[in-house]
């Protein structure tokens, strides 16, 4: 997949680590969120982040964007500690996100939604603004690109000028992932892509989460459905209770006791569905 | 774009605006498609001709329109000041969607500036003043922000509410501000004697140039108020060039977004704080410019120039207008300053009168005279949802 706009480079599969959680853990009050949770997304592959209802998932998108800090350990992206730097900063340097209630800016146009996305390398400030600097044109004609070539990626170039509140579901959804895809991220987590998706427009998705790899991006999925997540996913990760009980590839996973005790208590003849059908 | 087309029709917006330009900013009313579609040079003139329409008002003295209780030109003077108000306000609760409730806090420094150093403690020049007033204004803009923009909705309200409440008791209880006698003696604008215009005499509908009254350009007097108005239509203007310049840019789409949702900006890399804080000191550079003006054209000012009632008033403007549309909110601030003008003649019964115009018009346009096209044409499919459903339910 060519793309020029936005500059991003194939990266060898399965590679060095891109993000790593280590030893993270957040309390709320007594409620202990995390609890020691450490893995790695390596560069370049899909990592599948699973686990029941209340796991954790996407308090570990939260520690990740910067929304919490953890009360100990340390995320590190790229090799550097996130620190305690602003949500806007993480972005910058590069993590980008989905959410799981859609939260788009509803009263702009899809295209400006996207734009917003694309400011976020911006600098134009007031008085390139007011005098037309040519940095502010630069800029406006660079996120305009990208922007266009992120939409016309998914799908969406059609519905550029239609309110954000006005497109269907599928296409919020996609929208939010084009506005995440515009700053340029080279790591992307889509906080439950799939949620109210027919089969049809899961296994579209599923493909859709592939090109993404494709184009050089790392993708970070959280996901319910198990027949997306163990098809897409190189490598995947299960909380329960706030810990990872277990990592590994679709396969391992799948016939890791401490995971299916996680998702089905231990009746084997679930399991046995389980095996069968890839999904819950 | 040469047909005047005010439907949500998707498919037709589509085509529209397939394979053209990047289309930002607000979406056009027909009239407004129908006047971009004609020629260039037609436009220009039709543009002239309004502006020059505009800044002849008060020598026109147009019956029907003209205040017979009043200086007509006192009158375009506070209807235009309220006007930047709104403008100014506009940024801020408008495209940051912050609810500032002590606004008339800003207008009171840029006045209270002007007097305090041109009359009271220092005697600077008028040129040196406006723009100390302005500087010290956004100053005090981002000194209110910082803390208070951290937090959110109802609180900033109340906070800023304070703020207005505040200024003016400093005002009133400081020796040093003028306190409660308040401050004479405000410079006005330099004049500059050129050429003296004529002003129009109406009996009926037939109109004769009235040679015995004249306003004297530019000379900035007591009685006669139209060079102040062509001031302050003349800051409008380049507000006006500014405003929209800010709301095409990267910085427009910063403050939308952040109103339209503060976390999701922030997680795409918006500094929303700051671009709050900028909102904040852009709105204060405004109403200062706005008091300041005020000051100078009044020559006399004290605290019960800047009353709550001024800060509700202004919020009303912009919300009766279509808080986000820069026209809209001009128009409020028109109803708002120059309706209780114009029926000055009804005595107490005018203040009653403004009251139910306002209540009519909040029943009857919540979204404001002119909202953002957004909303006019969120709000329309919204409708054809609601019908949608409703059919399907009686079926």
């Amino acid at each position: 997949m060519p793309s020029t706009a936005l500059e991003a480079q194939p990266t060898a599969r399965n590679g060095a680590a891109l993000l790593s959680l280590d030893d993270v853990s957040i309390q709320f009050g007594g409620l202990k969120a995390l609890d020691g949770v450490s893995f790695d997304v390596r560069e370049g592959e899909i990592l599948g982040l699973i686990g029941p209802n209340g796991a954790g998932k996407t308090t570990c998108f939260n520690v990740m964007t910067g929304v919490y800090q953890p009360t100990s350990g340390e995320v590190r992206f790229a090799g550097e500690p996130l620190g305690r730097r602003k949500r806007f900063a993480i972005t910058r340097l590069g993590i980008a996100r989905t959410f799981q209630n859609i939260r788009l800016f509803g009263n702009m146009t899809a295209l400006e939604n996207v734009l917003v996305g694309a400011d976020a390398h911006h600098r134009t400030n007031v008085i390139d603004a007011l005098v037309r600097s040519p940095r502010h044109r630069r800029e406006e004609r660079e996120g305009e690109q990208t922007a266009r070539e992120v939409m016309r990626f998914l799908g969406l170039e059609r519905r550029a000028d239609e309110l954000a509140r006005n497109l269907s579901y599928g296409e919020q959804r996609r929208l939010e992932i084009a506005r995440a895809m515009a700053t340029k991220p080279r790591l992307l987590c889509l906080d439950e892509p799939a949620a109210g998706f027919n089969p049809a427009e899961k296994a579209q998705l599923m493909d859709l989460i592939r090109r993404i790899r494709d184009r050089g991006l790392t993708v970070l999925l959280i996901e319910h459905d198990m027949g997306l997540v163990m098809g897409v996913s190189d490598r995947v990760a299960v909380l329960e209770f706030g810990r990872k009980i277990a990592e590994g590839s679709p396969a391992e996973v799948r016939s890791d006791p401490a995971v299916i005790a996680a998702y089905l208590g231990t009746e084997a003849d679930d399991v046995e569905d389980f095996h069968q059908e890839g999904t819950l | 774009m040469t047909q005047g087309k005010a439907s949500p029709d998707t498919e037709s917006a589509v085509a529209r605006s397939g394979g053209r330009g990047p289309r930002l900013g607000w979406d056009r009313g027909a009239l407004a498609q129908r006047v971009a579609g004609l020629p260039r040079p037609v436009k220009l003139a039709l543009t002239g001709l309004f502006v020059l329409f505009l800044y002849a008002l008060p020598l026109l003295e147009i019956p029907l329109i003209s205040t017979p209780d009043t200086d007509f030109g006192a009158v375009l003077f506070t209807v235009a000041s309220y006007v930047l108000v709104a403008l100014g306000l506009n940024i801020v609760l408008g495209y940051a969607g912050l609810l500032d409730l002590g606004y008339v806090g800003f207008y009171a420094i840029g006045a209270y500036t002007v007097a305090v150093f041109g009359s009271l403690q220092a005697q600077l020049s008028w040129w040196v003043l406006i723009p100390l007033a302005v500087f010290l204004t956004t100053i005090s803009g981002v000194l209110l922000g910082a803390p208070t923009l951290r937090v959110r909705g109802d609180y900033l309200a109340i906070v800023t509410l304070g703020f207005g409440e505040i200024i003016r008791l400093t005002a009133l209880n400081t020796e040093w501000l003028g306190a409660a006698r308040g401050i004479t003696g405000v410079p006005r604008p330099p004049s500059v004697e050129l050429f003296d215009i004529p002003h129009l005499q109406w009996s009926g509908a037939t109109a004769v140039v009235d040679l015995d009254d004249t306003t004297t350009f530019l000379v900035f007097g007591v009685a006669d108020q139209a060079p102040y108005y062509w001031l302050m239509l003349t800051v409008i203007f380049l507000v006006l060039g500014a405003d929209r310049m800010l709301r095409l840019s990267r910085i427009g789409r910063a403050w939308e977004a952040t109103r339209e949702d503060e976390d999701a900006a922030e997680l795409m890399g918006v500094p929303t704080f700051k671009f709050k804080l900028l909102a904040f000191a852009c709105g204060a550079f405004i109403g200062g410019l706005s008091g300041a003006l005020f000051a100078s054209r009044q020559g006399f000012i004290n605290p019960e120039s800047f009353l709550l009632l001024l800060s509700i008033l202004f919020v009303a403007a912009v919300v009766v207008g279509g808080a986000g549309n820069r026209y809209g909110v001009i128009l409020g601030a028109i109803v708002v300053a120059y309706l209780p003008e114009r029926f000055r003649g009804f005595e107490e019964w005018r203040l009653l009168v403004f009251g139910l115009a306002l209540l009519i018009l909040a029943n009857y346009r919540p979204q404001g005279l002119i909202p953002p096209r957004r909303a006019r044409r969120a709000q329309a499919v919204d409708e054809q949802l609601d019908a949608l459903e409703e059919g399907t339910a009686r079926a």
